[in-house]
């Protein structure tokens, strides 16, 4: 098995810079940024920290279920592709500005876009 | 080996991990990625010397208290585990020695402890009170051990509030109050003594900060350290003249009330240079809009807070460079 880009960019290290640029960029981000009104901000960065370090291959013991169930409550507010490809987008403006390729950044957007069905309720 | 949890053992299997242990006993401990990362099954250990491992990103606050992740913690004794709000900390009396008001609205109460207390500034406490001792309250400490002997907390006349409106009308010197603690990770941390620091309190919640201000700047802190205390109107503002001095007496520190009820304004064109126009989180974000590399406290009325939060969090404070009024626990998001 080849190494997961989470290995290649340096691991758990690597992932806590990334939360705070992330999580930053989602909330002011006026497209998705209601899904996070009143949200805990403290348990909100682990939950914006596992993603990412689910999306960039690292362990994680996230299922299908997991997803469909921890965003139920958000797709019965609106939640649909557009805010999906929002947060993508922000995942790979992340990685861009921490220097990280763009052939990595593709591999963790796949990643990332393998749960869409799940996290839509589909 | 057992994990005991509210009054209950239960057997722990071969490298079992506390919070698969409670689950398989049909226990509810919030969780979701169970890898040790997203903290949501954070818990705290009354027993059992909690291992590296379990405590991996967590705050330095958090780590010291034991507080650790379930997910990721295989004991290999004994250990007693709580959830991270309950009130796990045995009682202690203290005498209350002293009872002075503020201002029209908060009192000042100093407490002294029958029994070695060991606290930092800025910490809070679970106070009995009441006739019955029935009647819980937490009250931040404002007291700095070493320039106060006696525990010092502020305590507002809430409307209708049993707890307030007995300390304001019956409470008297010499009494003997049961309490616990301490509680919370919103305190002064040594070893960046040239990092900005940003306090934001209003009302009551300037009791923590009190305490925090004068630690910091006791145990030498170099960096700048801005105080701003909001309130309707300057009469509901206190320890006014005493932040003032310690504004004059130290060249770091910089204290800016500021007013924001309906008639502050009329009032601040008179006196442009006593107070600022404004509520606190508006004011402090006006006055340093980058906040990188800064630390933050914010204590008060929940809708500051939490405002406050995301505000100095969006204009480039650490998440955990933010420590906010502990007394919503981690458990109640």
């Amino acid at each position: 098995m080849s190494e997961s880009v989470y290995d290649r960019i340096g691991g758990e290290a690597a992932v806590d810079a990334a939360v705070d640029l992330f999580y930053r960029k989602v909330l002011a981000d006026d497209r998705i940024n209601q899904f996070f009104e009143g949200v805990d901000m403290d348990r909100q960065a682990g939950k914006q920290k596992a993603f990412l370090t689910m999306a960039l291959g690292g362990p994680h013991n996230y299922t299908g279920k997991d997803m469909r169930d921890g965003h139920a409550h958000l797709v019965a507010r609106g939640l649909n592709d557009s805010h999906f490809d929002a947060v993508i987008e922000n995942l790979g403006a992340t990685l861009t500005e921490l220097g990280v390729p763009a052939d990595l950044i593709g591999e963790a957007a796949a990643i990332a876009e393998s749960t869409r069905n799940d996290v839509l309720g589909r | 080996m057992t994990v005991t949890f509210q009054g209950q053992q239960y057997r722990l299997q071969e490298q079992e991990t506390v919070l698969d242990c409670l689950l398989r006993h049909g226990v509810v401990i919030p969780n979701s990625c169970r890898s040790g990362i997203c903290q949501t099954c954070l818990m705290k250990a009354v027993s059992g010397g909690v291992p590296g491992t379990a405590q991996k990103g967590l705050k330095q606050t958090w780590r010291e208290q034991q507080y650790f992740l379930a997910c990721s913690w295989r004991p290999e004794q004994d250990v007693e585990v709580a959830l991270t709000d309950e009130k796990t900390l045995p009682h202690l009396e203290a005498e209350v020695l002293s009872r002075e008001y503020l201002n029209d609205l908060i009192v000042r109460l100093r407490l002294q402890p029958q029994q070695t207390f060991d606290y930092r500034p800025g910490q809070f406490i679970h106070l009995q009170c009441g006739d019955d001792n029935t009647l819980v309250r937490s009250y931040s400490l404002a007291s700095v051990p070493a320039q106060d002997q006696a525990l010092e907390i502020h305590v507002r006349l809430v409307p209708d509030g049993r707890m307030s409106g007995w300390i304001h009308q019956e409470c008297q010197p010499g009494q003997q109050l049961l309490f616990s603690g301490p509680y919370g990770e919103c305190y002064y941390m040594p070893g960046h003594e040239q990092q900005g620091l940003l306090l934001l309190a209003t009302g009551s919640g300037l009791a923590p900060l009190w305490g925090i201000v004068r630690d910091a700047i006791d145990q030498g802190h170099t960096g700048p350290i801005r105080l701003f205390h909001g309130a309707p109107s300057a009469d509901e503002l206190y320890l006014v003249d005493e932040l003032r001095r310690l504004d004059e007496e130290y060249e770091q520190f910089t204290y800016i009330p500021c007013l924001d009820g309906e008639d502050a304004g009329d009032f601040i064109v008179t006196q442009p240079d006593l107070f600022c126009a404004g509520r606190v989180q508006d004011q402090a974000l006006e006055y340093q809009p980058d906040l990188k590399g800064w630390r933050v406290y914010l204590c008060g009325n929940p809708g500051m807070v939490n405002e406050a939060k995301r505000k100095v969090f969006l204009a480039g404070t650490a998440l955990a460079e933010i420590h906010a009024d502990p007394f919503v626990s981690p458990y109640s998001a």
